[in-house]
Parts: C-alpha cells; structure tokens; sequence
C-alpha cells in the first residue's frame, strides 16, 4: 500500500504549504505554536484520511487543516484574528478548525481531543457510517488520564480511532524521558489490548503507510491503533514564549534541521525518481498561495462585538442577558 | 530590618514568598509543570530537588497527589500555570481538598495552596483567557485570594502556605511584571480575608476584584480631577469575603461600584451587591452598578478582547451613572 506519483506530489505540497504558511506567520503576524519539523507526520497521517473522515487535533493547531487540504485563505485570516478566518476570528492560531473536512475540535487544552476523538468513533460507529476518526496528540498529552480512560473505550468497544502521537520529544521544555515511565508510546497500547505501531515522523511516506494500515483495520471494524511518529518541533514550543534556560542543545537542533528535514527528505526521494519539473511547480504555486493569503489576510475586516453574541448559542434564549446589549453596566 | 523594603516585581514577588516559606518550613513542597525554567530557577539552586517537583501534564492527578501529601504532613504548592486548567483539577480540589475536613468530622487538615493565574487580554482566545474564581467562591472549605499587587501577592501567599486549609490563589498575569518595593520581613504576612482600602475617598466606593484594582484606581484618578472623591477598596481574598471593610465604605459614600475581570452572571460582583443589598441597604443613595465581563467567550481577536473586561472608562462611566 503506498501512494502514487500524484498523491506523492500532493503531500509534498501540503507539507510546503504548513512550511511556508508558518514563516508566513513568523514574518507578519507572530504568533502561536509552529509544526515545522513536524509536517512528515501530519500529512503522512492525513493522507490516509478521507475529506470526511474526522480529525481532532492540539494547541499546535496550524498543521492539520492544512495537511487535510484546507483552503489556505480563512486559515490565514484566522491567524490575522480577522471576520474572514475560519472560524470568524474568535478562535485564533490554536484552534484552526476547519469543521468542512472533518476537523471537530483543536484542542488548547492538552489531553482535551481524547475523549472528543472517541466520540467521533463512537457517532459512527452508531450512524453504521464507514468513516474513522484520527485524534493527533503531542507526547505531553499522553500523560492526561484523557489518554488512557479515551483508549480503553474505544478499545472496548472497537471504534474507529487513530490515536496518531506527533511525539516531538518535548512538551514546552521537558522532555519526554523526564516526564514518561517509559519513552514509547506506543507501548502503551499493549494495556488496552490494541495495537501500538511506532514509526519515523519524518519519513511521510513510513507515516501514510501505518496510518494506511490503521484506517483500514478501523473502516473494517476491527477497532483503535495507537501511532507513535517520532518526530522533532525545530522551532521553539511557542514563538511567542521567553525561554530563560536551554533544555536541548543547538547541536540536537542543528542534526534535526540539518539531517532530518522531513521536506528535505521526500523532496530529495521525488527529485530523485524523476519528478524535479512537478516539485518546482508546485513550490512556485505555494508561493505564490501565501502570498495571497497574507493579501487575504491584512486587507479583511475585523469582527465585531455582534459576532460574539451571534455565536453563542444555537438556539438563544434570554440572550443577551441584558436589555442594554451585552455589556449592560454603562 | 523589619521595616525594609525591596523592589519586586509580582511575579519576583511570589518566588521570594515561596523561598523564604521553604526555608522557613521543610514540609513546603513546590510542584508544577515547567517550574524548572518558569518561576522556579533559583529555587532548585538553593533547595533539595525532592521538594521540587516538574511534573507531568497531568493536572487532576498531581493537584491530587498534592492533597495527598498535604493529608500527611507536608505543606504542598501546587503550580497549576494558567486558571483554565484548574478546571482540570477540580475534581481533586472541589471533591477531595475542599471536602476532606469536614466529611471526616475534623479528624483530616489539608494545608495545600494552588497557584493559577488569569491569562485574559493576551489573545490567547477562549481555552486559556479565563478567570473563574466565582467558581471556587461557591464551594465551601476553600479560600480563595487574588491579590492585585506585589506585596499583597507575596503576603497573601506566604499566609496561604501557613493556614491549615486549602487555599487557591488567582495571580494575574498582566500584573507578573509590574514593581512595587515589597516588605522584607520573612513574617510579614497579609491575612486572609482582609479587604485593603487603597485609596480613601468619601463620595462613591469602587470595590474592585482582583486584576481591577489598576482600572479602578485610573477612574478614581480621573474622576478626582472633576472633584470626584472615590475610595477604592481591594477586595483582595474573593473567599471568604470581607464584608466589614466593604459595609463601612458603602455607609461612608451611599454608592457603590463593583469592578470585576469575571464574567457579570454570578461573578464576585454579583456576590458583593448581593450582600450589600441585604446588610447595607439603607446606607444605598443609588442602585449598585457591576461592571464586569459580558456573558460571552473571549475572543481572539485583541481588540474585541480589550472591549470586554473593566476598563477605565466603563468604571468611570459606572461612578457617574450613579453620582
Ligand atoms: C491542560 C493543559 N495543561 C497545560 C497546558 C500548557 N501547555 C500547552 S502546550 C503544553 C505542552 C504539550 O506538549 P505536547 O503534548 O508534547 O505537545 P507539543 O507542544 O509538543 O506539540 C503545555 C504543558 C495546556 N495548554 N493545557
Ligand atoms: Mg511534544
């Protein structure tokens, strides 16, 4: 089971496209948590995924509407805190949720995409429906009851969940043989008597195989996996967050970047069997994707305080609270 | 000695508190996530690493591991980082800190502080721009204190490690960064359910919450250019409530306004006019005003966030309504 020549293409382009959308973001609107280094791991997963397959994801949000093949431009506007983002601009840099292509929540509460993940699993498994959900989580949420109360569930009940770990090696500034019993994750599994499968995060196409291998067994109603890519954040937990002490060293960083570039990685295999003329088309398309966005982005509007009320409820009621509107102390 | 002061910024402040209380008192344990390298540093410099713990993401489990420890003799602080995550670890401080006492007919204390702080008006959206001390105001068996400058944070705290029950604490981190010269005295203590009047005024009363007090005392400067003379109370301990302090204010001034970072619909404003209206009600010359955060999520987009909590303005506007 492994893609062909386009859907290769493809992923290099989603890959480049969080790539270039994060130093988008680094040059003119600096905020939030970036998953450079971390692109192998999330397109691979989200190359097994169906557009209506569903997807729960973290704080480091950015990466996975994208690598499921979001439009670009109300992703960027979201960043931008503008009306036009994808979610009216009330969410922001950790919750890119494109709810169009099945993404339901981007959780900045670490641990809290668990137990949503497994609802997901359970909603289809009731509805008979053959889609599977995909829960991403950083190795640090793995350390949330969320993790291990969601497993057993979906366990013992044979959902359709992929528990997909972008184990980046830290969670901010501790790592994770300072904060796990044992560093693999995927060992865990074997606790709740489903299958752990660990995997090189920087090898997208390793990555869209397992995962391959887990929607298969889910669609098949076989149950949960638990993945476990081992990958790497190049950049710091936040871009926005002082950090006062060195907790990993420039030369694990610069082997990281140097070596283990996961873009640089599959753009040498595509290079290399013969598909140099389509990798540049597409960097010069992802180019030019950004920089409208940005475009996008600075020329939208702002929300405005009617658009906070106007999203609270689905079915309103006594609301707002107060005849004056919703401030009502003036 | 006694009398000396030094300069500390809020957040330098509570370190001080935290390192002379473990000097002072070997069974004060420090656990939190990160505390290495956020707030901690120096600590792990001076102090046995056993009583400094980094620990796992994992709130409900290490608050609760914290309360275990205090059942048995040490003294925990619990770093929960930022007041959304108390949510996590709710069930261990409602259900087990708060209750412990009591349902085991006073045989059990639980001297354990949790730290959190309100992280609002740093774009940072719903999931992390709370500030939900009504909630903890409405359990019974804990106290809960929100200091709003340096040396009430460091006194609060250093109290907060000495009582005998579970404390939380609600710092703000808009205010981490701000100096003000802090007593030195490794007993100076701010006690717990104490109000402080932080400036004297006899037309209107501002109580203020928390983080308010910086807004409050803009409006009352601007209003004492008008020849507005406005006191400002600092409620400083949410829970329990210094309801003298506040009494004796609103008798001295008829009018009351109540500054509050929580969202308006049972927020410590609601709360205080509350108890205004049922002990001091004759002493009223106008309504009592609340001015709070609106019953809506808060946004990311900074500048519709700025609008929502007490401002300058809208506290202003509020004594003026009622002048
Ligand atoms: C419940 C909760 N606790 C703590 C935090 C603060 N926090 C944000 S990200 C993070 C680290 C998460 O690590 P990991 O799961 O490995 O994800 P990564 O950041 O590495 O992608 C922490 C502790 C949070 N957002 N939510
Ligand atoms: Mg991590």
């Amino acid at each position: 089971m492994s893609l062909d020549r386009s859907q290769q293409l493809e992923l290099y382009s989603r890959m480049l496209r969080i790539r270039r959308f994060e130093e988008a973001i680094v040059a003119h609107y600096p905020v939030g948590h970036l998953s450079i280094g971390q692109e192998g791991a999330i397109v691979g997963a989200c190359m097994a995924l169906r557009d209506d397959d569903y997807v729960t994801g973290t704080h480091r949000s950015h990466g996975h509407p994208i690598g499921k093949g979001a439009a670009i431009n109300p992703l960027m506007a979201e960043i931008f805190g503008k009306r036009t983002g994808i979610c009216k601009g009330l969410g922001g840099s950790m919750h890119l949720t494109d709810t169009s292509l099945g993404l339901i929540c981007e959780s900045a509460i670490v641990g809290g995409g668990f137990p949503l993940a497994t609802g997901a699993g359970l909603s289809i498994q009731v509805r008979k429906s053959d889609q599977v959900s995909l829960c991403f989580f950083g190795d640090g949420a793995a350390n949330q009851g969320t993790f291990g109360e969601s497993i057993n569930m979906a366990a013992i009940w044979k959902l359709p969940v992929i528990y997909f770990c972008e184990n980046n090696g830290y969670a901010v500034t501790t790592s994770v043989a300072a904060s796990h019993g044992q560093p693999d994750i995927a060992r865990r599994a074997d606790g709740y008597g489903i299958p752990g499968v660990i995997v090189d995060g920087q090898d997208a196409d390793a990555v869209y195989e397992v995962t391959q291998a887990a929607v298969d067994r889910a669609r098949a109603g076989e149950g949960p996996t638990l993945i476990e890519a081992k990958t790497y954040r190049f950049d710091e937990h936040s871009n926005r967050l002082a950090i006062p002490i060195r907790y990993r060293s420039d030369e694990e960083i610069a082997f990281h970047r140097n070596e283990r570039d996961p873009i640089t990685l599959y753009r040498a295999r595509l290079v290399a069997g013969g598909l140099a003329a389509e990798v540049e088309a597409i960097e010069a398309e992802v180019t030019c994707i950004m920089a409208d966005a940005v475009q996008f982005a600075k020329d939208s509007p702002e929300p405005e305080l009617s658009d906070l009320t106007d999203n609270m409820f689905s079915n309103p009621i006594n609301f707002p609270v107060t005849r004056e509107g919703i401030f009502g102390d003036a | 000695m006694r009398n000396s002061t030094q300069k500390l910024s809020y957040l330098q402040a509570i370190v001080e508190a935290q390192r002379e209380e473990m000097r002072r008192d070997e069974r004060v344990i420090l656990m939190g996530e990160d505390i290495a390298v956020y707030g901690a540093q120096s600590l792990f410099d001076e102090f046995d690493h056993s009583r400094l713990r980094n620990v796992p993401i994992s709130e409900n489990s290490f608050t609760g591991v914290g309360v275990g420890a205090a059942l048995t003799g040490l003294r925990p602080i619990v770093d929960l980082t930022i007041a959304s995550f108390v949510y996590l670890a709710s069930d261990q401080i409602i259900n087990q800190a708060a209750k412990l006492r009591f349902m085991t007919g006073g045989q059990l204390k639980v001297p354990i502080v949790v730290r959190t702080s309100t992280f609002y008006n740093n774009r940072t959206a719903a999931q992390h721009a709370d500030r939900p001390y009504p909630l903890f105001m409405n359990i019974p068996g804990l106290k809960v204190v929100a200091p709003a400058t340096a040396s009430d944070a460091k006194g609060l705290l250093k109290a907060a490690i000495r009582d005998d029950d579970p404390v939380i604490m609600f710092e703000d981190i808009n205010l981490w960064g701000k100096k003000e010269e802090v007593p030195v005295d490794v007993d100076f203590l701010v006690p717990i359910g104490k109000a402080d009047i932080k400036r004297a005024g006899s037309d209107a009363t501002i109580v203020s919450v928390a983080g308010c007090l910086l807004p409050a005392l803009a409006a009352a400067e601007l209003l004492a250019r008008e020849g507005i003379d406005v006191e400002v109370v600092d409620l400083r301990t949410i829970a329990p409530m210094d309801k003298e302090t506040i009494l004796a204010s609103v008798a001295k001034t008829g009018r009351l306004v109540i500054a509050d970072n929580s969202h308006k619909v049972g927020s410590v404003a609601s709360e205080i006019a509350a108890v205004v209206s049922e002990e001091g009600f004759e002493s009223l010359r106008k309504p009592i005003q609340r001015v709070a955060t609106p019953s809506v999520h808060i946004p990311y987009n900074q500048a519709l966030e700025r609008q929502l909590y007490p401002t300058k303005e809208r506290i202003v506007a509020a004594v003026r309504a009622i002048l």
